[in-house]
């Protein structure tokens, strides 16, 4: 049985001017240990999904439809004290901004020692020792010294860390983290890749890693779903989806990344831009900047089907 | 008038310091000394005309702080920056920047906060045209505005808009036409594809090297993405601290990189090949500039350092592969040529 499966997700918007649907029919799941890379422009519901996940969804925004399990128990429609226990002790959660993630009036040792006591039944001293050992655990030199500093202390990199350290503390099955790289320095981004690689491999932790950064995808993922307009529109193994990306959408993402290896004049591009969520058009949603669409594409929305080794929701794939 | 195949921009010894104290009467009852940023120090680099020279480093390097000084947003604290043979430092008031003005221009990074919201897309665009005076018939300035649009991709019809209706890439293809109108030769672009997703950026990325083909431009580009630097530059240069560290023909400086900070930087980039190889990523980060370290500002985080490297500041020599490198230890030639070994 997967960790984590998502079925049918909706995320609806009431506004006064019509319900918008960022997030529509979405399906996946996660496998224990397993780190699926979860890649989209801005807007695509990406970072909604998360939320929607860990029970952070801002209102007006509401799960419409659709079921989230972990462990095969239905999390989506748990009350809120319910939730808060799951929170942090079964699913963990990295954000982009590492300032905002902190209380600046506390000590990052506060911090953790009130999480950790939260889930556990550690007396003070133990969680305090314990706090000590995650700081260490995440790469904080200093970490006895470091425990009773205040993040505004600590660099980008190193709240960034711990952060993480906040997230598996009580050591979740899952952490949820969007865009933990995307404020950092690439080479503090390359320390903060290897260090949640090494906690997955170590403790066995599934990620659900949300960024716009196909590098990074690429680097840690064993999975990757490609969403656009609040959908999946390509989901596989991280290796297929960026070397022969079947959906003409991902494809055309691909080739828009410049690479250092290579000096091509111009860079692909998709022509025209993302819909708004009030102008998605009926059929498949790429269909207007689609170099490949055909007529069945402007009527009928696809399904994820198979292509080569992914997962397509794709006409093209179509078999029959 | 200068040469034409002199360079269009020629930056010597620019610096640009700081004052970073805490105020007078603190100082004073604390006995705190001052304390000055370098946030720019001592900087020498050329740009030829119609080339693309980059300027990489993570944050806090003063790459940004180049950008301004070179559009005379800052005045330098010490150095030069000619510009096609007039010395920028040396102009006094509005009147003698503005010819020189004209042919400068600026687009920044956020495309939510350069675009006044209150402004219509023609007002915005046509201001650079208002400003310096270059037409002053209505009916030119509507059709300039229209011709605009349409070079960077929009309809003349979207000038009756508002930045509020267009989305980053669109609102950055504005800058770009704002930037545009005064017909200059330079554009200084300040990270100009960071705020906007990748197929966006590849948009905004091709629109900027055909306009550098049809008009001739001249662009200083500053941006931290070394594979965004590699697709548009033609040299890049790669800062630290204030420093450049190595500058060099963009084909070289990817494949042949000397400098140790060069070669980590590259190290880093995630790798979409999926060679399956090693990453070693760089120990470390970077040092506060108000504080910087003695000699080269590199090494503490360098494998290479020794005593030399930790008293004596290097100095920028040509290497073989025809960049620049400041590096005692490229200099000696006691650095491998081969990939890096793993960082302590």
């Amino acid at each position: 049985m997967a960790l984590l499966e998502v079925e049918h997700l909706r995320i609806e918007f009431p506004t006064r001017r019509g319900t918008l649907l960022a997030v529509d029919d979405v399906s996946f799941s996660l496998q224990e240990g397993e780190v699926l890379g979860v890649v989209g422009e801005s807007g695509a519901g990406k970072s909604l999904t998360g939320n929607a996940i860990i029970g952070l969804l801002e209102p007006p925004g509401r799960i419409a439809a659709g079921e989230i399990r972990l462990n095969g128990r239905r999390i989506d429609n748990l009350p809120y004290e319910e939730m808060r226990k799951i929170r942090g002790k079964q699913i963990g959660a990295v954000f982009q901004d590492p300032l905002t993630s902190l209380n600046p009036l506390y000590s990052v040792g506060q911090q953790l020692i009130e999480t950790i006591q939260t889930h556990t039944e550690m007396t003070p001293t133990q969680a305090r020792t314990r706090a000590i050992e995650l700081l260490a655990e995440v790469g904080i030199p200093g970490a006895e010294r470091r425990v009773d500093h205040y993040p505004h202390q600590f660099s980008g990199g190193m709240r960034q860390r711990v952060v993480i350290a906040l997230a598996i503390c009580v050591n979740p099955r899952l952490i949820i983290a969007d865009e933990p790289t995307t404020a950092l320095d690439v080479s503090i981004q390359a320390q903060i890749i290897a260090l949640l690689k090494r906690l997955c491999r170590d403790h066995g932790t599934a990620i659900m890693l949300i960024t716009h950064d196909m590098g990074v995808i690429a680097e840690t993922a064993d999975r990757v779903a490609v969403m656009y307009a609040g959908r999946v529109a390509e989901i596989g193994p991280v290796r297929s989806v960026i070397k022969e990306a079947k959906h003409p959408y991902s494809h055309g993402l691909m080739g828009s990344i410049p690479k250092i290896g290579d000096s091509k004049e111009r860079l692909e591009q998709i022509e025209g831009s993302m819909p708004r969520l009030t102008e998605i058009p009926p059929g498949c949603a790429f269909n207007p900047r689609c170099p490949r669409a055909f007529d069945r594409c402007r009527v009928e929305r696809p399904d994820l089907m198979p292509a080569g080794d992914t997962l397509a929701s794709c006409w093209l794939y179509a078999h029959g | 008038m200068a040469e034409m195949h002199a360079p269009l921009v020629k930056v010597a010894g620019l610096s640009r310091y700081f004052d970073v104290s805490a105020p007078w009467l603190n100082r004073v009852l604390d006995g705190q000394p001052r304390l000055i940023l370098k946030a720019v120090d001592g900087l020498d680099f050329e740009i030829n005309r119609g080339e693309t020279l980059a300027l990489v480093g993570e944050s806090g390097c003063g790459k940004s702080t180049v950008a301004r000084l070179v559009v005379g947003l800052y005045r330098p604290s010490a150095g030069s920056i000619v510009f096609d043979g007039v010395d920028m430092a040396g102009l006094g008031g509005r009147a003698e920047m503005a010819p020189i003005r004209r042919r400068l221009q600026m687009i920044f990074q956020d495309p939510f906060a350069s675009l006044n919201p209150r402004w219509r897309v023609s007002a915005i665009v046509s201001e650079p045209i208002r400003a310096f005076r270059l037409l002053d018939d209505e009916r030119l300035i509507v059709e300039r505005v229209g011709q605009l649009l349409r070079q960077v991709g929009l309809s003349p019809v979207d000038g009756e808009k508002y930045p509020h209706e267009f989305s980053g890439g669109q609102r950055q293809r504005i800058s770009i036409a704002r930037a545009l109108s005064s017909q200059p030769e330079f554009l200084v672009c300040d990270e100009p594809t960071s705020a906007l997703d990748v197929s966006v950026q590849a948009q905004i990325l091709n629109l900027m090297k055909d306009l550098q083909r049809q008009l001739g431009l001249t662009y200083l580009f500053i941006s931290h993405n070394l594979a965004v630097v590699r697709h548009i530059a033609d040299r890049v240069g790669v800062m630290y601290l204030g420093r450049l560290a190595e500058l060099g023909p963009a084909k070289n400086l990817f494949a042949l990189p000397r400098h140790p900070y060069t070669r980590m930087l590259l190290d880093t980039i995630p790798d979409l090949e999926m060679t399956g190889r090693q990453r070693t990523p760089v120990a470390g980060e970077v040092p506060n500039p108000i504080n910087p370290p003695t000699g080269c500002a590199f090494h503490p985080r360098c494998p290479f350092a020794n005593d030399r490297c930790r008293s004596e500041r290097p100095v920028p020599k040509l290497n073989d592969t025809g960049s620049t490198t400041a590096c005692h230890a490229v200099e000696e030639g006691r650095l491998p040529a081969g990939p890096l070994p793993v960082a302590a």
